[in-house]
């Protein structure tokens, strides 16, 4: 169990616009191990969505198998959860979302959980442009079964029992970026600063927002010599950008270097002001963002931010051109023909 | 099977076409105007796995006594197709007739002492009369059309009237087709005999039946029943349920006001893909299902061991092919069941109907839907591909107007206002259902994390052995909740009289009822029941009780209900007589007597009684 939660909150803990303090947003206590950097992504969910002032009985979570898909029992306890089987997450969160399209759907999967069991799931959830976040909470092993390695693993990566990993890894946030994904971030749980806002704009990006956050397993692969420990990772991290999420028009103050900064406009009026770090790169451009993931592999380092986002998107239910009321609301008037039809229906087969 | 000696309105038909040359349409022209002249008439798509080149054939049996069933003996073949010529001459009963494309001479291994032959030339006639290639093909099928109007009887009226239907809105293809059944039809006045000694006359025997496919039928009822997401996989035999579906949505689902759809259709990535969206929004809310066939059964058992742990409303269509593995991906059988009874790891049971005809899909795939929300389980309708695919003769459909969607129990904003504590998988009323809540309901209350690990009555995970047990022996009480809801089995006589009783269930339906009819004209009788649907309700257990022996008669090897039985109902192995058939045609009449009159003989018992 990572730590004990007090029961006891301070009466007058600030409240957010909906009048929820922060322990409306929380969820069940961890039973991560100590230290788990998903405990740490699961408080930024946390942080992103009081401040967001979201309803949490609006957004539902969803989850496949592994250490990662046990987070969301712990955060968002008025939401409703959905942990599925290994792998299938985006198939339940699409047949979810089809029957809701009012509702936020946020999903959690890990590297077994996406990047093997679930590539085909997680493939096609992009090609469809499912309205969802999407994040990986991506450690390189296999924790519940004790510390296999998992195919996000670098080549060469040594785990805890002293072997080097001889497979090429599977990189989900350039897949993502090749499949035409239009929201693509890479984060670290170690950064909430970075973190909690690339969550924020996922959540606001009308489409399909993938994260992968490199989040250390403590337990079986925080070695010396593994490329997903905390140490590696931050000695190795190459920020791409800072992002501040706007959520209204409003005078943006923070002051960043001419040239370097740009503000995003999202669908519904918010802004992204974003502060690029890296040279030669452009966060709205697919080829450019491909080349520098690809740069940054051959260099060995771990390109963070906002790598790729495209505003104007479509999703599944508009190309579905299905109704803007959600299916599930929909009544025997709007859906049963009835029998006068069926009459019809019948003389035609004789 | 003798054949009927009088030869109105009962022979069979067998039409030997290659796939892909358009005689599709054209055997059915010939089908429906046979059904038009109120005669019963049921179609057999006998076709490969093949989208063109392979053999195809398609068989027409006409009854008078309105018996649907496959019958053997072929009194008629239209053999255009040379690839399998010989084996269709083979086919042939003696004394039967071989229609043939007469424009090359017949080789003398086609030649048969005992057949008549009817040379017509197809191809001659064709090139004589039309200049594209591709009519040329096509109306060769409408001249043997032709050709059968004259030597069967056929009335001309009905032919016309289909091809104007057929033809609504394109009338200008209308003449030459016409045509082409006229050039057959002079053919036949001029050079042969006419009618044959088996022809049609028109009665009045079909009242307001209907004709279609038992897919149509399930695609239709899924309209009917609110289903607004459908999630799917091609796989035949039952890609055309979706396709169904999809084809009456364009109609039936558009927002009168938007000019949007009322539906969501997507073609998954494979069927594990297809039932997790059937889950995932059923979880939300939606009336959502999915259709596939055994191999795509065999991918979505885990996710129906999700669906029945965590209690989640799911309807699947099977449409059963012949198995195992990809088997004969376009012949019939009925033999899923027990990977449908017991699908997924652990301990596993759903829930299935058996329809029998499409009138039964209609109503069953809407049954589906409300079962599946008020056990809050998987439905799995077991259909297969003789029903699925072929056409058939059955009653009209029907809808009560007043007839409102049962939704099961789920609670409400305005509901859980009223409760102190939600608990998902409390049984507060006793019957093994518990409530279950839509998300986005309420800010505060009924919120509850799905999962498919053990949990506690308020879906918290727990690893306790007695809240484990706890919720496993419930989920036994809601199996026998589900005895009562599910359809009822149809008893063939009022009470039981004879020692013997026979079962069957789906499509060997008709082929039981008619053997049913070949045993009372001999003077014996049996008692029959058709089962509906499973769990099995007291009426299927007292029926076996009040038999000395059963004959079970089902298109698998293995006797797969017969095991459902004994395993269900603890039913005495020996007391369960298999009537098998499982060659992926489906089963006849003749064959089911075969079997059961076989197995009399070799058992002193049974023939000593008084039935039988």
């Amino acid at each position: 169990m990572s730590y004990i939660r007090p029961k006891f909150r301070h009466p007058e803990l600030p409240k957010n616009k909906l009048g929820y303090s922060i322990d409306f947003y929380e969820g069940a206590l961890s039973t991560l191990c100590a230290g788990c950097g998903h405990d740490s992504i699961s408080a930024g969910v946390i942080q992103a969505c009081y401040e967001m002032n979201i309803e949490p009985h609006r957004l539902a979570k969803l989850s496949g198998i592994g250490c990662s898909s046990k987070t969301p029992a712990y955060f968002l306890s008025n939401s409703h959860g959905f942990n599925s089987v290994h792998g299938r997450m985006p198939s339940v969160a699409t047949g979810a979302n089809l029957a809701n399209r009012d509702l936020i759907y946020f999903g959690v999967s890990g590297d077994g959980d996406t990047a093997s069991i679930g590539m085909g799931q997680f493939v096609h959830v992009i090609r469809r442009n499912l309205n969802m976040i999407y994040i990986v909470m991506n450690n390189g092993c296999y924790g519940l079964t004790k510390g296999q390695d998992s195919a996000t693993a670098d080549n060469g990566s040594k785990n805890k029992s002293g072997q080097i990993n001889p497979f090429e890894s599977i990189d989900l946030a350039s897949l993502a970026i090749e499949l035409g994904a239009e929201f693509v971030a890479q984060s670290f749980s170690g950064d909430k600063t970075q973190l909690i806002p690339l969550i924020k704009a996922a959540i606001k990006h009308p489409g399909f927002a993938f994260i992968n956050v490199i989040s250390p397993c403590v337990t079986f692969n925080n070695n010396v010599g593994s490329t997903k420990s905390y140490d590696y990772v931050r000695e190795h991290l190459d920020a791409t950008s800072t992002i501040d999420f706007v959520p209204e028009m409003k005078e943006i103050t923070t002051n960043y270097e001419e040239g370097s900064s740009e503000n995003i406009k999202m669908h519904d009026g918010s802004f992204l002001q974003l502060k690029k770090l890296a040279k030669d790169w452009d966060p709205m451009n697919r080829e450019s963002v491909a080349n520098a993931m690809m740069i940054a592999k051959l260099k060995g380092e771990i390109l963070t931010g906002l790598l790729y986002m495209s505003p104007n998107t479509k999703d599944l239910h508009n190309t579905l051109e299905t109704n803007d009321r959600a299916l599930n609301s929909l009544s025997k008037k709007d859906l049963c023909p009835g029998s006068e039809i069926l009459k019809t229906i019948n003389s035609e087969l004789r | 099977m003798s054949l009927n000696n009088k030869k109105i309105n009962d022979f069979v038909i067998r039409f030997a076409n290659v796939n892909g040359t358009g005689s599709a349409s054209a055997n059915f022209l010939f089908t429906k105007a046979i059904f038009r002249m109120g005669i019963p008439v049921t179609p057999k798509n006998i076709f490969p796995s093949n989208i063109q080149g392979l053999p195809t054939w398609y068989e027409v049996r006409i009854s008078e006594k309105g018996y649907l069933g496959r019958r053997e003996g072929i009194d008629l073949i239209v053999a255009v197709n040379p690839q399998s010529m010989l084996a269709d001459i083979k086919s042939l009963r003696s004394g039967g007739y071989l229609l043939y494309d007469s424009s090359k001479k017949l080789h003398s291994e086609y030649l048969r002492e005992d057949i008549n032959y009817l040379g017509i030339p197809l191809m001659e006639m064709c090139n004589q009369n039309y200049t594209d290639a591709r009519q040329r093909q096509l109306f060769k099928n409408i001249i043997y059309v032709g050709a059968l109007a004259a030597l069967l009887s056929i009335e001309f009226n009905e032919l016309e009237g289909l091809l104007a239907e057929q033809f609504k809105g394109k009338e200008k293809l209308i003449p030459a087709n016409i045509k082409a059944l006229n050039l057959g039809m002079d053919f036949v006045y001029k050079n042969f005999k006419y009618p044959l000694e088996f022809h049609l006359e028109r009665r009045d025997l079909l009242n307001e039946s209907i004709m279609i496919d038992g897919n149509s039928a399930c695609g239709l009822g899924a309209v009917y029943a609110g289903a607004t997401v459908a999630a799917w996989y091609p796989i035949t035999p039952s890609t055309s349920v979706v396709e169904a579906f999809s084809d009456y949505s364009k109609e039936l689902r558009i927002d009168k006001v938007s000019g949007k759809k009322n539906v969501a259709i997507v073609q998954a990535e494979d069927e594990l893909a297809a039932i997790g969206m059937v889950i995932g929004a059923n979880w939300n809310g939606a009336r959502a299902f999915t259709a596939t066939s055994g191999p795509g059964l065999s991918l979505m058992n885990e996710f129906l061991g999700l669906a029945y742990f965590a209690e989640v409303p799911t309807v699947l269509i099977d449409v059963q092919r012949t198995g195992p593995s990809t088997g004969m991906p376009t012949r019939t059988q009925q033999s899923d069941i027990l990977e449908a009874a017991y699908a997924s790891h652990g301990d596993t049971k759903h829930v299935l109907l058996f329809p029998s005809t499409p009138k039964e899909c209609f109503d069953m795939t809407i049954d589906s839907f409300d079962l599946a929300e008020q056990l809050q389980t998987p439905i799995i309708l077991m259909t297969d591909l003789d029903l699925g695919m072929n056409d058939h003769i059955s009653p009209p459909f029907k809808w009560d107007d007043k007839r409102e969607y049962n939704r099961g129990k789920v609670l409400n904003a305005e509901a859980l206002e009223k409760i102190d504590k939600f608990g998902r998988y409390l049984d507060v009323d006793k019957d093994g259902i518990p409530y279950r809540t839509i998300p986005g309901t309420h800010p505060t209350k009924g919120s509850f994390f799905t999962r498919g690990t053990s949990r506690d009555e308020y879906a918290i995970y727990t690893e306790d052995s007695d809240t484990y047990q706890r919720n496993m022996d419930r989920l036994i009480r809601k199996w026998n909740t589900a005895k009562d809801l599910v359809p009822e089995p149809q008893l063939y006589q009022k009470s039981n009289n004879c020692e013997v009783g026979i079962l069957f269930f789906g499509t060997s339906t008709y082929s039981a009822e008619e053997a049913m009819d070949q045993i009372n004209h001999n003077g014996l009788s049996v008692d029959a029941i058709r089962i509906k649907s499973f769990p099995f309700n007291k009426t299927v257990e007292q029926f076996i009780n009040d038999h000395k022996k059963v004959f079970v008669i089902e298109q698998n090897r293995d006797a797969q209900m017969k095991s459902l039985l004994m395993i269900e109902l603890q039913i005495d192995p020996n007391k369960l007589i298999s009537v098998l058939n499982y060659d992926g045609m489906p089963i006849t009449a003749e064959n089911i007597l075969k079997q059961v009159l076989n197995k009399i003989k070799s058992n002193p018992h049974i023939e000593k009684s008084k039935s039988i």
